[in-house]
């Protein structure tokens, strides 16, 4: 684009912050980094110096361990690296994401990382902040993606359990972050039963239970006798879906919440019976109308389907650009 | 429409078949005529609307959506009819007040040049899942994993009805079966009388390792043709092909020259030039199906006949309910009145054993003959595939190790595995040419082998296709093997499936084009 490097630049690796030599969501060990959120593509080991949110920090903590140099930060609250203004600001993604604001010589730079606008009782909610450059991403950047409302999946999750009383049903939904918001939309929705969890998914709903998320009654399966497990709601990391660790649940309906859900090839190939459309990320509308709100005067693209932003942005006169980033997976499901 | 719409989305996540059938039949159950019967239609693939098609549906869908967004969307979802489901903008909350009868009832009037209007005003009023459940009414292409046998079953078991008594009148009802469903419903039988109309086959399983008695069983040729049911009444005459397909007008030379009444299974070949009373290929009577007319032309370099296997109804008279050994004598009785140029008897194979039979089996020479096929001397003629009846017993497929060369995704429930090989043997300038393309015969964990391979060794990008470094040995199996001019290598493959992977075998060691042409019949 520009002949003079600018202030941020993208690499393969990550987006570079030049005057605070720092990088943001590197996918390989740099003395200083910014992170996003705790999901593993973005949040790898090895760095020396981190900043992030608090609830972040923690949950880097519980799954990775810990770096030299943590630094906090709130939403809201800002530092001076080396003349770069930094701060944090919701993401609506899940507990303790993060969009990273930057500003240096009167140029607002937004890094979304990963983002989504609809509520979700789990995380802070999406917080719209103006810039210049907004750095998005594009997961679910195709027009056939349009994720239904959370309570219409939710009500048919809770339908499909009254159908099937002699077995249970079993939602493969993501640990950090999908799980839990699986669970607390359930009991918005009034489902107070208790909710059953394989071993991979305890520990994070206990640290979201400590940061003050309600969950309600959860029990472990391992342990618990097949009887007491006919018509529960069972939840698993995706990967337990065709394990045989499922064999011990009575007669199980498959679920899955993921935003991939909306293709029917995608739930079918993983034997889901009953696709659940609830999903992180932002869909679409979601993508668009969020270009839209915040107007800024370029918009690039990290990771997902890009092609079709860059299109979209395109026929809508807005000036983008791509960054191929390597190392991010299509995470809603892992 | 929403009830159809919940229907089809339900089935496309259903695996089991019981719980299919269960879903089908209480659809049917609480949806009144004549939704359900065209539902019905929809699910045997007997619904069909000639000016609808699919590039009506993509016509529709650019005028709201654009183009590139279009073809992006499409290659990620890997069904047209999906994805214009999905990216149709909803203006407003849809309505989705559209009955499928009178959606149907559009689509059989509609001209051809009005259809993307229509199916467009109908998009605007159904959500997302009634929109796919139009598309794949629309175009005539479900696809929602049930067969048209399933689809049956369930209509039989919604109504207490027994499965082969619905088949039986089946093919002589047309869609949406009012008749059928108040049959169903404690009216009478719906009486086919007086008109040509299809009866299901009597099918074979195939003989895997065990033996039978001959002193039970009777021996047949196995003819590498097509099955085919005549059925005359009055003067009426109708060819129906295996699935039950009319094919009367594919063959002229046979439906103008059936003399009497009665109903008669056999197989369709066509004479050889230069090798009368021998069967020609399958390739020359591939040409000719699904024709509506055929040119004198054709009719002189391949003439049709028919070799007779049996006979179900003779005159007016049943047979289906007598075994087979006196149906059998009848039809051989029934033969001389039939011109001899058009109609023979498939003989009966004279053997002292079953070990006799296999050398007979193993020395036959005519490419027209696939194996043996064993009948039960006792058997009645039911439809289907019963256990311990009817058996083939097929020759042992040829085989050849080739080499892979392109892989190419597969569509459905593959749609994100590459599962479409072409592979090809080498020829006599040390080249590796292309000699058929195989997209079964492997376990599911092979595929997923299979797949890491071509994304691994991919060297080249042509579309959706991938060239893959020649390094992968496949043992591919086939019936037989052809002339043609659609390979470079002037041979192609009859039924190629993969045998086995042979990753212990190097790629110079596949086999040559030379050696598959000496097995060309």
């Amino acid at each position: 684009m520009n002949a003079s490097p600018h202030w941020i630049e993208p690499f393969p690796h990550g987006i570079y912050v030049r005057p605070a030599d720092a990088w943001i969501d590197p996918s390989r060990p740099v003395p200083r980094a910014l992170i996003t959120h705790g999901h593993a593509d973005h949040a790898r080991g090895g760095h020396q110096a981190v900043w992030a949110t608090p609830e972040t920090l923690d949950i880097i903590n519980l799954r990775y361990g810990r770096y030299d140099g943590e630094n906090a930060v709130g939403y809201g609250e800002s530092v001076d690296l080396n003349g770069v203004q930094v701060s944090f600001h919701p993401a609506g993604h899940v507990l303790g994401s993060a969009q990273i604001r930057l500003e240096y010589q009167g140029e607002t730079v937004v890094v979304t990382g990963d983002f989504k606008r609809r509520p979700d009782p789990s995380c802070a909610p999406f917080e719209l902040v103006p810039c210049d450059i907004f750095i998005t991403e594009a997961t679910f950047g195709l027009p056939v993606f349009r994720h239904p409302p959370t309570p219409d999946e939710i009500a048919k999750l809770i339908a499909m359990l009254e159908a099937h009383p002699q077995g249970c049903v079993l939602v493969g939904a993501y640990a950090l972050g999908k799980a839990q918001r699986v669970i607390a939309e359930l009991r918005d929705a009034g489902f107070n039963d208790p909710i059953y969890l394989h071993g991979a998914l305890e520990k994070m709903c206990a640290l979201y239970a400590d940061h003050g998320i309600d969950l309600g009654e959860l029990r472990p399966v391992a342990g618990t006798d097949k009887s007491e497990l006919m018509g529960r709601i069972i939840l698993a990391p995706p990967s337990a879906l065709a394990d045989r660790w499922s064999r011990r649940l009575p007669d199980p309906v498959t679920a899955m919440a993921s935003g991939w859900m909306r293709v029917r090839a995608r739930a079918r190939q993983r034997g889901v019976e009953l696709p659940l459309i609830i999903s992180d990320h932002a869909d679409w509308d979601e993508l668009t109308q969020t270009i839209r709100d915040v107007g800024p005067r370029e918009v690039w693209v990290t990771h997902g389907r890009e092609e079709a932003l860059l299109r979209w942005c395109q026929l809508h006169q807005i000036r983008a650009r791509a960054l191929a980033l390597v190392g991010r997976e299509d995470e809603d499901d892992a | 429409m929403r009830a159809f719409a919940a229907l089809v989305t339900q089935l496309g996540y259903t695996r089991s078949r019981n719980a299919k059938v269960a879903l089908i039949a209480d659809y049917l159950r609480a949806t009144p005529d004549p939704d359900r019967g065209w539902a019905l239609a929809a699910l045997t693939g007997e619904a069909d609307f000639s000016a609808v098609k699919a590039s009506a549906v993509r016509t529709m869908a650019m005028e709201r959506v654009d183009p590139e967004l279009f073809r992006l969307s499409r290659d990620f979802v890997g069904d047209t009819a999906e994805t214009v489901a999905l990216i149709w903008p909803e203006t407003a909350t849809p309505t989705n007040d559209l009955r499928l009868a009178d959606a149907v009832d559009a689509f059989a009037t509609v001209s051809r040049a009005r259809a993307p209007a229509l199916l467009a005003d109908y998009m605007d009023r159904l959500d997302s899942e009634g929109r796919y459940a139009l598309i794949k009414l629309a175009t005539g292409a479900m696809r929602v994993g049930i067969s048209a046998r399933l689809a049956k079953t369930a209509f039989a078991q919604a109504f207490g009805l027994d499965v082969d008594a619905v088949e039986e009148v089946w093919h002589a009802l047309a869609p949406p079966y009012a008749s059928l469903f108040a049959w169903g419903e404690g009216g009478p039988r719906p009486d086919p009388e007086g008109t040509p109309y299809f009866r299901p086959f009597m099918l074979a399983h195939p003989l895997e390792d065990g033996t039978v008695d001959l002193a039970d069983y009777a021996a047949e040729w196995k003819w590498d043709g097509i099955r085919i049911q005549i059925v005359r009444i009055g003067d009426q005459v109708k060819l129906f092909s295996r699935g039950g397909d009319d094919i009367t007008l594919a063959f002229p030379d046979i439906a103008q020259h059936m003399p009497v009444e009665g109903v008669f299974d056999g197989e369709l070949l066509v004479r050889g030039e230069a090798q009368m009373g021998e069967a020609a290929s399958f390739n020359a009577l591939q040409q000719r199906l699904g024709r509506k007319t055929v040119s004198a032309k054709m009719l002189a370099e391949a003439p049709a006949f028919v070799r007779l296997y049996d006979l179900l109804i003779d005159g007016r008279e049943d047979l289906r309910s007598l075994p087979w050994h006196i149906r059998r004598t009848r039809l051989e009785a029934k033969v001389p009145a039939l011109p001899a140029d058009r109609f023979d008897l498939s003989q009966v194979i004279e053997a002292a054993d079953f070990v006799e039979l296999g050398r007979i089996r193993d020395g036959a020479r005519d490419a027209a003959i696939e194996g043996v096929m064993l009948k039960r001397r006792d058997s009645l003629y039911v439809p289907g595939r019963r256990v311990g009846l009817w058996y083939k017993w097929k020759r042992d497929p040829l085989t050849a190790d080739c080499v892979m060369m392109y892989a190419q995704r597969g569509s459905g429930k593959r749609s994100s595995f590459y599962s479409d090989y072409t592979f090809g043997c080498w020829n006599d300038e040390g080249e590796l040419v292309p000699v058929g393309k195989a997209y079964s015969g492997f376990s599911d964990s092979e595929l997923k082998w299979l797949d890491k391979f071509v994304r691994q060794n991919t060297v080249n990008r042509f579309g959706p296709v991938r060239e893959v470094e020649k390094s992968l040995v496949l043992e591919v199996a086939f019936d037989s093997i052809h002339e043609s001019k659609r390979h470079k290598s002037g041979i192609a493959m009859r039924f190629p499936r993969i045998a086995r992977l042979r990753r212990d075998k190097p790629a110079s060691e596949a086999d040559t084009v030379a050696a598959l042409r000496a097995f060309i019949t």
